[in-house]
């Protein structure tokens, strides 16, 4: 390999270790992540000068353009509301690849020491479960199945016996590379990703994408130990790492060890908390009335929530601050870090709506005023409110830090109906005597509310 | 130095880099930041590219074409749709007040 080619992987790495440093900033993240493509398309016009050989040359050629173009038309038509299960699903091919590309060096009778052969079977497995996983994620959150959690009969037992057999298996592929075992040993991996994720529902669905990317990062780190080449390795490295680090930051947010959200946290047990009954009163309102609580305060904390984003109300929702605050009405945003299924997913909805930065506030920050606040007003959010986080220890989501809306003197909520949150519990605030309902889509009801007000 | 130990410190340096780079990361930026860190791994492609050009076999240039597709859709649609999430926090940098019009 030329030193030029080895000099541009150099640069590529720089690159990407540069993309994911502006990510973090929010100042330079738009550049940052231009610098990480920019070293993706380095790396790519290097690799065909590193004597790598010119069979198939115009079939890989075709292949890029064809997956670049798919790559681009469902990013670019992707809905806001569905960028989460994009990103699950871009996650999985990738691992899918880097599982396939193993499977092939296997094949060429690659990995002749041990070493290699280890890292060809590791990339093989974790490749295959992100693969597999992703595709359930996305499912989940396409809402294609079910987003509650899955448990099936004696489930645990069955996950824990496939995990066994694949490290079996894993094992004895070391040993004697059969090609056959290896087969078996892929189908173990993909149906293991598959109870993996099974089980985790609700919120918990962001912390796994997160996960898998991770998972994703090792395994391409593990084809570049593979194939021999140090980019892969770096980058893969370094999507590892930091995927590990984003994925126990989110963990974090939601209050509980990242092992109690993978192994069955919210279990199946948990459709409704405190066996509260179907019928209870809950106070609606129209329009009109919600405009007027909102119009005669003096400060008003919106909370948005996934309904937000389904009804894509947020445009709706910022100009309903921006007349309330030329009301003279105070008004902030605040935001939870996983409301909506992806932590970060409200602040990229309301940015969308360009809704000034100083506006939206994070949840330590915003928990003090609720105290001093007239009216909450929670636009298609359910969990992150729940109080049960606090106080029911039977509810899954105990111990999950939470927006304390029930502090402030009135609470307004823009509801589809009476259904729980995508946790799958009864919100107790609901049924509270300063709680108001509006029922109806987040965007239809805001519509109204702008209305009303603008004639108040 | 051995390769292989070459490579081994390769990878730890990695380890550390990408774990300090992220840690100081707001909330803000965590969904941008998973979906760029996804669209990095997607250079696995060049693993998809070599194997291929390598192939001599129809039955393994089918499946190293499936992996450089699988690649390319990561790498290109992750920073794609990266960029589209990032594109809306741009214009409120400067001028918060006048996005009215949208």
């Amino acid at each position: 390999m030329s030193v030029w080619v080895q000099l541009a992987y150099l640069i590529a790495a720089i690159l990407f270790i540069l993309a994911l440093k502006g990510l973090s900033s929010p100042k330079n993240a738009r550049n940052g992540n231009l610098l990480g493509a920019l070293g993706a398309l380095v790396a790519t016009v290097a690799v065909f000068f590193s004597g790598i050989g010119t069979n198939n040359l115009p079939v890989i050629l075709i292949a890029i353009a064809v997956g670049s173009v798919v790559g681009i038309i469902a990013s670019r038509r992707v809905k806001m509301t569905a960028m989460p299960q994009l990103v699950a699903l871009f996650n999985g091919v990738g691992g899918g690849a880097a599982a396939l590309i193993s499977v092939i060096e296997f094949l060429h009778g690659g990995g002749e020491s041990i070493p290699a052969l280890i890292a060809t079977v590791f990339t093989v497995v974790i490749g295959a479960i992100s693969f597999s996983g992703s595709i359930i994620t996305f499912l989940k959150l396409q809402e294609l199945m079910t987003s509650r959690p899955v448990v099936i009969p004696a489930g645990r037992w069955v996950t824990i016996l496939v995990a066994v057999l694949t490290v079996v298996a894993a094992v004895w592929l070391v040993i004697s590379p059969m090609t056959w075992l290896l087969i078996v040993l892929l189908v173990l991996a993909l149906f293991f990703g598959v109870l993996f994720v099974l089980p985790v529902g609700g919120a918990d669905v962001p912390i796994v994408i997160s996960l898998l990317n991770a998972f994703t990062g090792l395994s391409v780190a593990a084809s570049g130990y593979v194939l021999d080449n140090v980019l892969l390795i770096v980058a893969g490295t370094l999507v590892g790492a930091s995927g590990t680090v984003l994925t126990s930051l989110m963990a974090k947010a939601m209050g509980r060890p990242l092992t109690s959200t993978l192994f069955g946290a919210f279990s199946a047990k948990a459709v409704t908390a405190a066996g509260s009954g179907e019928d209870r009163p809950v106070r609606s309102a129209g329009p009109n009335d919600v405009a007027i609580m909102l119009g005669f305060a003096s400060k008003v904390i919106l909370v948005p929530g996934y309904g937000l984003a389904v009804a894509q109300a947020q445009s709706t929702l910022r100009e309903l601050a921006d007349l309330l605050t030329e009301r003279g009405v105070t008004v902030d945003y605040a935001i939870h870090p996983v409301a909506g299924r992806m932590p970060g997913h409200m602040n990229v909805l309301l940015a969308e709506a360009s809704v000034p930065y100083e506006q939206l506030k994070e949840m330590d920050e915003i928990n003090p005023e609720f105290s001093s606040t007239d009216v909450v007003l929670v636009v298609g959010a359910n969990d992150v409110v729940n109080p049960a986080a606090r106080s029911d220890k039977s509810a899954p989501i105990y111990g999950m830090p939470i927006l304390d809306v029930d502090a402030a003197h009135q609470v307004v909520f823009l509801k589809r109906s009476m259904r729980p949150g995508f946790a799958g519990i009864e919100n107790e605030l609901l049924f509270d005597p300063k709680t108001t309902l509006l029922f109806g889509d987040a965007k239809d009801s805001l519509t109204k509310v702008v209305a009303a007000l603008k004639t108040t | 130095m051995s390769p292989e130990i070459g490579l081994l410190t390769i990878f730890i340096l990695s380890i550390f880099v990408g774990f300090e780079v992220v840690s100081k990361v707001s909330t803000v930026l965590h969904t941008p930041l998973m979906s760029g860190a996804n669209a990095i791994h997607g250079i696995v492609l060049i693993g998809g590219i070599i194997v291929t050009a390598q192939s001599e076999s129809v039955g393994v240039t089918i499946l190293g074409v499936i992996a450089i597709l699988l690649g390319a859709i990561n790498l290109v649609g992750g920073f794609v749709v990266t960029d589209r999430m990032l594109e809306m926090f741009k214009p409120r940098a400067k001028t918060p007040a006048k996005e009215d019009s949208r």
